[in-house]
Parts: structure tokens; C-alpha cells; sequence
């Protein structure tokens, strides 16, 4: 059996510009973020990002990577907006596919499944349709007669989830409450990433946690990575809780442009490591 | 006012007018945005309607009814309810959402995704979230902290939460589950309760002149000859506010006395 272990920069490497990439968690939570910053570093543009939006989403609007942003919102959730995708969609820089958040978890499950929609009553009667005129409705075939909103599959060229733990296999396990729709991001993608905290031999999942919190199989993976923080600075528990005080940094980063180059200066043109020890030293500062 | 000898405040007016919307609901989750709606709908569950399902905010439902100021470590939890599973009770309709509105309108069309035109907009604010699928699904009500002529308007910028005429327009599939219970404002209550569902001014809280309530708002409010003041809390209503459900006051951060 392969043994899946990759080097973060080598997953990375393998996008191009113009692809769509997914990341996994929600909001300001379990964030891919060491990947996030990899593809800073890389500067691979032009990219289509799919997400429950979070920090993911503006860092790399900041870093001018973004030409479409697919979600239905984007929150830091302790700090309701993200200043950087705010001025993105401000300045008109960006595209954007907005929708529900249900039609989005729907457009990742056809995905995942390879069909070419799911059909849904959410968004019908909502401006959604009307800034997404690509978006149709499907009549219900049986005797009901009901026009649904047909959410069409949101197809991924690549995707990133960050986990609690993982092995070598590419098995990962979710040890926080909430799975989010990680699992969905990695069936929707052609390329599938997996950064962990810990990567543990084969089998050794049960040392960490029950079975039920290995909810992404080998069958979803492509490659797997051991980044310890990896999710820094949104939260990923039971590992860490958000670090807030490094939140209010980053959102203070938006205040104008050469904020933004002060932050990416110090935490973003550096190595993980580089990065790693930076907001340590910020955290102790803070 | 009451035997606690302290004035009641407008925040804990609104605290039981949005504990009211969720009256006769039974068995359902009610997820309150905000701070005085989730003191209502706690408020609701510790005395009329005991059966109500509310979350713990992260991935589970709580069974217990802690105050909103508590931390994590004081929570009971009676079932996992993950966001993937959030949507199941959605769609399954066996939900009432109480959500915030930047801008709502006549017809009670709601908007939290952005001001001005959306393809380039003047203000980003946070997306629609999940207003089109529970405004569609299931009982949606809105509370707006601070009534004005830019929150309620004559047509949202950008709809998100669907209304009654957008509903009716979309086909029966779309108005077959939709309802806009309340609206509830730092000045009053407001319904749908009219022939073509325009919004209706049903209470102005103590203190408000109805005057002051259509002066704030942005299009003509339904508005009948004779328009009740919304209700005082009762005794133990208040005792549960002010000593149970948010002895730290944080109401009065959201809508300052």
C-alpha cells in the first residue's frame, strides 16, 4: 500500500494558474491555512476558490491570487467580515458565484457523486438567481409538478482539508465536533490534499480517537502532509482554539495597503517555519 | 414596575417580543442571531414553550438552558448537530430561524449580503448565508436592532432571505413552506398579517409613538387604527432575564438603554 506523504510545497506545486480549488472547514474554523500560505508563497493566480469563506478566502484575495470566489458567505466569525475579500468585491478586482449555503453544500455532493446537479427549493424566489443567471431550475418529473433550483455540481480541480490527524494511507480523523464538509471538498476534486497535525502509521488512528472520527477514508486522498498548526490561526480543536489576538492582526492588515505589506512581509514571504515562529513572537507580544 | 424595583428596559421588552415569535412552535430548533433573540428564545423554552431545541452555537443541541454570557464548560449537550446535519433539519422544515436583516422590505424580503448593486458593491457585508433555503423551507423571522430608513426599505438591494411577493412569483414550490413571522425592531413589532402580505405595524414597545415608528421607516407601513403596545415582561420573565439568562447585562450592549 503507497504511502501517501508529501511535502506541503510539492501538493502545492502541482496547481496551475486558473484552476478551482476548494478548501475545507467554515469560517474562522479548521482552516487549511498552511496550504493557503503555500500558495501565496508559489503566487499561483488566477485561481477559482470555493469555500465556506473564511480567512482563506482574503488572504489570498489580498495576495491578488483570486479571480472568482464561489460561497455563500465569508466571516471571520468572531470578526463578522474579512476586510480583504470586502475589498475585493469592492473594488470589482474579483469575480463571484454567491449562493446559499445548502445549494452550496449541494453542488459539492453531485460533485462528489458525478452527477451534473442536485435539485433544491433553496434560492428559488431569492436574488441569487438573478446575479447568477447561469443557475436553472428542473421541474419535477412525478406528479407534483415542482420547479426546484438544479444546483450544478461545483467541480474542483484540487482541494485542501487540514485534520486533527492523519496517516500515511491518507485515512483521516476529525477529533473537534464538527466535520464541516471537508469530506465533500475532497470528493468533488480531481487532486486531493490532506495537511494533519500528526500523521501516524497505518492503524495507529485508534490510539487518537474512536473509529467514528475517521470519517475520511484513503479512498477520498491523494497525498498527505504533517503540518503541526497548520490551521493557525483559526481554531482546530481539540489541538488549539482560535488565536484571536492573531485574528485582530490579520483583520488590522486591511486597514490600508501598506498594512497589508507589513503583515504579508512579516508572516506571509517567509517559510512555514518562518511563519510559525513570527506569530509566536506576535502572540507574545500581543 | 415590577417587584424588582428597577425600570424595565427596552432591551428586555424586545427580550419577550422575540421570545413571543417562537410561541406554539413545540418541538422544533429555534436558532436565535443576536443577543436578544437567543435570551428570547431561551426565555421561551424556560416558560411556554419547553419543548424548543436550541444549539450550543458549534456542532451540538443543548439541553440545558445556560445563559448567554456562560462558558462552554457549563453547557449540557443532548445530540450531535453538525452544520452537514443542519441542513437536514432545514430542509425538513423543523426549524425557526431568527435571523438579522441590514435591510428588510415591504414584503419581508431580507438582505445581509452586500449594499449597492451586487456585481460591484458599495459595502460587502457577509453573504446570504442560508436565508434563501430557510425562508423557503421553514418559519424565518428577522430582528433589526436599529430602525431606520435604511433598514427598512422599499426594495433590498439584494434579496436573501425570500418575502411574500417574491415567494408568490417564484411558484408553489417556493411559497408551499414560507413563512415571515415577525419582525422585531429597537421600536416595534411587525407582521404580515394584511391581504397581500405587506408588512403591518402589530406593537410599538412601550415608550415609541407610532409616528416615530413609520417617520423611521422606508416605504408605507401597513399601520391599523388602533395599534397595541407590546407587552411588559412579567415578573418572572424579568427574573429570568436579568438573573438566569444574562446576568452580565450584554442586552444592553445590543440595544443600549
Amino acid at each position: 500500500m503507497g504511502d501517501k506523504r508529501a511535502p506541503l510545497d510539492e501538493m502545492v506545486a502541482e496547481l496551475r494558474p486558473g484552476m478551482t480549488v476548494g478548501f475545507g472547514g467554515w469560517g474562522s474554523r479548521r482552516k487549511p491555512m498552511a496550504a493557503v500560505r503555500a500558495i501565496v508563497r508559489a503566487g499561483i493566480g488566477d485561481l477559482t476558490v470555493v469555500s465556506y469563506g473564511g480567512p482563506d478566502v482574503g488572504v489570498l484575495c489580498a495576495a491578488g491570487l483570486v479571480r472568482k470566489v464561489v460561497y455563500g458567505f465569508v466571516t471571520l466569525d468572531s470578526i463578522a467580515l474579512d476586510p480583504h475579500f470586502r475589498a475585493a468585491r469592492q473594488s470589482g478586482g474579483i469575480a463571484a458565484m454567491e449562493v446559499d449555503e445548502g445549494m452550496f453544500y449541494l453542488g459539492l455532493l453531485a460533485a462528489a457523486q458525478r452527477l451534473p446537479f442536485l435539485p433544491t427549493r433553496a434560492g428559488l424566489g431569492s436574488d441569487v438567481l438573478r446575479v447568477n443567471p447561469e443557475l436553472r431550475t428542473v421541474t419535477s418529473p412525478y406528479g407534483d409538478g415542482e420547479e426546484l433550483v438544479a444546483m450544478p455540481a461545483l467541480e474542483l480541480d484540487a482541494a485542501f482539508v487540514h485534520l486533527n490527524r492523519a496517516d500515511t494511507h491518507g485515512n483521516g480523523q476529525i477529533l473537534g465536533p464538527d466535520p464541516f464538509f471537508d469530506e465533500l471538498f475532497l470528493g468533488a476534486a480531481t487532486r486531493r490534499f490532506v495537511t494533519a497535525e500528526k500523521v501516524v502509521a497505518p492503524g495507529a488512528l485508534l490510539q487518537e480517537g474512536p473509529i467514528q472520527t475517521v470519517t475520511i477514508s484513503r479512498l477520498l486522498t491523494d497525498a498527505v502532509a504533517e503540518v503541526p498548526r497548520g490551521a493557525h490561526f483559526t481554531s482546530c480543536p481539540p489541538d488549539y482554539d482560535r488565536d484571536e489576538g492573531f485574528q485582530k492582526l490579520y483583520a488590522g492588515s486591511g486597514a490600508d495597503p501598506g498594512a497589508w505589506t507589513a503583515f504579508s512581509d512579516r508572516f506571509l514571504r517567509v517559510d512555514e517555519a518562518g511563519y510559525q515562529a513570527a506569530a509566536a513572537e506576535a502572540g507574545g507580544a500581543a | 414596575m415590577t417587584g424588582t424595583g428597577t425600570e424595565v428596559t427596552r432591551a428586555e421588552v424586545v427580550a419577550v417580543a422575540c421570545a413571543e415569535a417562537w410561541r406554539g412552535d413545540g418541538e422544533i430548533i429555534a436558532s436565535p442571531f443576536g443577543t436578544i433573540p437567543s435570551i428570547g428564545a431561551r426565555l421561551a423554552r424556560l416558560t411556554f414553550e419547553p419543548d424548543l431545541v436550541l444549539t450550543d452555537g458549534e456542532a451540538a443541541l443543548m439541553a440545558n438552558t445556560p445563559s448567554v454570557s456562560a462558558d462552554r464548560s457549563a453547557f449540557v449537550l443532548e445530540a450531535w448537530m453538525p452544520y452537514r446535519r443542519v441542513f437536514d433539519v432545514v430542509w425538513s422544515g423543523r426549524r425557526h430561524v431568527m435571523m438579522m436583516a441590514t435591510q428588510v422590505d415591504r414584503y419581508g424580503n431580507q438582505n445581509i449580503s452586500c449594499i449597492g448593486d451586487w456585481a460591484r458593491p458599495k459595502t460587502q457585508l457577509i453573504g446570504v448565508r442560508g436565508a434563501p433555503g430557510n425562508t423557503i423551507n421553514h418559519t424565518t423571522s428577522y430582528w433589526v436592532p436599529a430602525h431606520s430608513p435604511r433598514s427598512f426599505v422599499e426594495h433590498v438591494d439584494m434579496v436573501g432571505g425570500v418575502g411574500y411577493d417574491r415567494a408568490r412569483a417564484a411558484g408553489p414550490a417556493a411559497e408551499r413552506f414560507h413563512e415571515i413571522r415577525v419582525v422585531i425592531s429597537n421600536l416595534g413589532v411587525f407582521d404580515f398579517a394584511t391581504p397581500d402580505h405587506a408588512m403591518r405595524l402589530r406593537s410599538v414597545h412601550p415608550g415609541v409613538e407610532v409616528d416615530e415608528v413609520t417617520a423611521a421607516t422606508g416605504f408605507a407601513l401597513v399601520v391599523p387604527d388602533d395599534v397595541p403596545t407590546t407587552r411588559l415582561p412579567d415578573p418572572d420573565e424579568l427574573e429570568l432575564i436579568r438573573e438566569v439568562l444574562d446576568p452580565r447585562r450584554l442586552r444592553d450592549k445590543e440595544l443600549p438603554a
